[in-house]
């Protein structure tokens, strides 16, 4: 059984159809990399994944662990074992970052009051590489660089201990340096706690600290493939995602026939695999 | 008959033309209906004494009992004080009531409706000619008191009325800290109270001045507070209403009067049901190098109304002020009505302000709940993070009181 199961999904974001018949599954333990060319619904997919408001799911279903999560409130998901990591996370004034990794480890903001040294948050920063005496008291979020921000939201799904992880985007923004040690952070978490990721990315750098099993493509609002990562990576970066997808531009026409190519093409490929 | 010095008849004189005299802003009361005279208290020689549900309330205004890291005390109960002293430790700090401090120093009038005006309005009137006590508190000069003064005053009788002067002294080269806490018996929902707090902030002196109040529903609160900043002084004020009265209307001033003076004001209001908070912050630079910092934090629930004043008024050249006003609505009703003021009067002044008023930005709360967080914790921490007490030149202490303060408020509120 998949532990995330994604049927037919379709969504709206006010009068717009984002999403038109998504299909995508997780299995335990899976790692499975997500592409796609700009404004194809990728984020989309995990806002909805999230119970995000404003995304309205008209049809189709999300299936976590074997429950329907389509009417599910936001913390009722993260409790049973979803976390996302969000491509672009707010500013929040006040909120301390020390305080949110605890609260996503499911424990009480700390009160200094109480006087006892800091034991959970503090290792977690140090791990992500967030010196933790100026960044234990930093508000959230608030002028942190571009790459600061991917590594709060990674101390954040380390204090949470997730079944499975939804990244977007982790590796955009963040430099050469910066992201070898992250995706060896994040490749080592995955592995030592056999957790599932989903993982969003428009680069293959990534791809050998994750080590992903499955890649999928979007477009339009629908996974138009899902098979080796490698070979898709191949495949798009040698012929980027317009002639890949036979869809720039958008003509709805050939998208149709080049995606019943693709499905049989699959389908032969799980056949063989 | 004792005389009646010539320089208190003439006050009394102005205050008695004032008496009907109504405050500018803020619904007038007619103080008749209110009681003149309340049961009179017995003097302790220690707060542990007060009866338990006292002892409580006291301590949501941040005033310890136990007298816990404290350089000294003063209890006033409805119109009688029952405690005025300084610790042992800290002679270089004076705590009195301000009648016997009008009985010791006779340079006291120079203090005495220095900074407020005796004939402001009926308020400071009747003021001056019904006064029941209040604190005097200095530090003499060059004291360095670590612990913060504590003083608290305490209405515990039905619809009655409180009306003390309070004068503060920080003189040259001291550091003075004071925690003032104003709330009501549990079973007290009614009353005026009326405050007069005179600030005198001497050369090279800083004092931080925390004020937290508690009031219930149906009470009526008209503080009246001046301070005059010499040269090189700071004066920081925190003020803090989390439960509201009926009406409440205060627009403390300060004067940067010294080269190089500093005010700073720092206003946390929780409005609540149908109560009216009316509460501003004025700053005044007449000096060269005098600066000014005013915020304030509002959080309107229920249908209550919080009118958020600032005025900073540059009256010389190379003076710097800010003015920094955010309010957050929790509720449909509640209306939050910021007028932020600058005033510049010569060139070379540099006065500034930002002001917002909103409701609680949904994509932080979604963050937070994808944290874990019920709809209900996220935006209590999100509250919690609006008021927090980031308070520069604040002793520990006393941020920690705040933030008791601010705890105690967003678990009530949610
Ligand atoms: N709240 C919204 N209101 C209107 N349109 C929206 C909203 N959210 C998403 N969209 C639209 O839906 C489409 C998909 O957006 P989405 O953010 O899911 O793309 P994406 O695949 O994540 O792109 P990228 O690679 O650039 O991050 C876009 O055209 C976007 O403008
Ligand atoms: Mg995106």
């Amino acid at each position: 059984m998949s532990l995330l199961e994604v049927k037919d999904l379709h969504v709206k974001v006010g009068d717009k159809e984002i999403l038109r018949g998504v299909d995508l599954a997780v299995k335990k333990g899976e790692v499975h990399v997500v592409m796609g060319p700009n404004a194809s619904g990728k984020t989309t997919l995990i806002m909805t994944l999230l119970g995000y408001p404003g995304y309205r799911i008209t049809q189709g279903e999300i299936v976590f662990n074997g429950v329907n999560f389509n009417e599910k409130p936001i913390h009722e998901r993260v409790a049973s074992g979803l976390f996302i990591a969000f491509q672009t996370p707010p500013e929040i004034r006040g909120v301390k970052l020390r305080d949110l990794i605890r609260i996503a480890g499911g424990r009480d903001p700390w009160d200094p009051l109480e006087g006892k040294k800091e034991t959970i948050a503090t290792p977690l920063l140090e791990k992500v590489g967030l010196d933790p005496a100026t960044f234990f008291s930093r508000d959230v979020n608030v002028g942190f660089s571009g790459g600061e921000k991917k590594r709060s939201e990674l101390a954040q799904i380390f204090a949470a201990r997730p079944k499975l992880m939804v990244l977007d985007e982790p590796d955009s923004g963040v430099d050469i340096d910066s992201l070898k040690t992250l995706g060896l952070d994040l490749g080592d978490y995955i592995r030592e706690n056999n957790c599932a990721a989903l993982v969003i990315t428009h680069y293959r750098h990534i791809l050998p600290y994750i080590r992903p099993d499955k890649a999928s493509v979007m477009c339009h609002g629908r996974v138009i493939v899902t098979g080796d990562p490698y070979e898709i990576f191949s495949k798009i970066e040698e012929k980027g995602y317009c002639e890949y997808l036979g869809v720039c531009p958008p003509d709805m026409k050939s998208l149709v026939e080049r995606e019943k190519t693709y499905e049989q093409d699959s389908q032969v490929e799980k056949g063989t695999g | 008959m004792s005389k009646i010095p010539k320089w208190k008849r003439e006050l009394a004189k102005l205050a008695r033309e004032a008496k009907d005299k109504p405050a500018k802003l803020g619904p007038d009361i007619d103080i008749q209906e209110f009681e003149s005279s309340t049961p009179g208290q017995e003097v302790l020689s220690n707060l542990t004494e007060l009866p338990e549900e006292v002892q409580k309330s006291a301590e949501t205004v941040g005033i310890s009992p136990q007298e816990r890291e404290r350089s000294g005390s003063f209890f006033q109960y409805d119109q009688s004080v029952i405690l005025a002293c300084a610790h042992k430790e800290t002679p270089e700090v004076e705590v009195c009531s301000t009648s016997e401090a009008l009985k010791k120093y006779d340079w006291l009038r120079d203090y005495w409706w220095k900074v407020v005006p005796v004939d402001m309005d009926k308020y400071t009137a009747f003021a001056e000619t019904n006064q029941h006590h209040g604190y005097f508190i200095r530090s003499k000069p060059g004291a360095r008191s670590i612990f913060p003064v504590q003083a608290c005053l305490f209405m515990g009788t039905q619809r009655s009325i409180q009306c003390p002067h309070n004068i503060i002294i920080a003189e040259e080269n001291s550091e003075l800290h004071i925690i003032t806490g104003c709330t009501t018996h549990p079973s007290t929902n009614s009353g005026l109270h009326i405050g007069v707090s005179e600030f005198y902030i001497k050369e090279g002196a800083t004092l931080t001045f925390t004020m937290i109040h508690r009031w219930g529903r149906d009470f009526e609160v008209r503080p009246r507070t001046g301070a005059m900043i010499e040269k090189g002084g700071t004066f920081l004020s925190t003020y803090i209403c989390f439960k509201p009265a009926k009406t409440l209307q205060m627009y403390p001033v300060a004067h940067c009067v010294g080269e190089k003076s500093t005010a700073r004001f720092h206003t946390l209001l929780h409005g609540m049901d149908d109560s009216l908070l009316d509460v501003g912050s004025r700053a005044i630079l007449k000096a060269k190098g005098s600066r000014a910092e005013i915020t304030a934090r509002a959080i309107g629930e229920g249908s209550s109304r919080i009118i958020a004043r600032g005025h900073l008024v540059g009256e010389m050249p190379e003076t710097k002020a800010h003015l920094d006003c955010r309010g957050l609505l929790l509720s449909e009703k509640a209306v939050i009505h910021a007028i932020p003021e600058l005033e510049g009067r010569v060139e070379g002044t540099d006065l500034s302000h930002e002001a917002t008023v909103g409701k609680i930005e949904e994509e932080q709360l979604y963050y937070l709940m994808s944290r874990g967080l019920n709809e209900e914790e996220a935006t209590g921490l999100i509250i919690k993070g609006f008021l927090d007490p980031e308070v520069p030149g604040l002793p520990e202490r006393l941020r920690m009181e705040i933030k008791k303060a601010v705890q105690l408020t967003t678990e009530k509120a949610l």
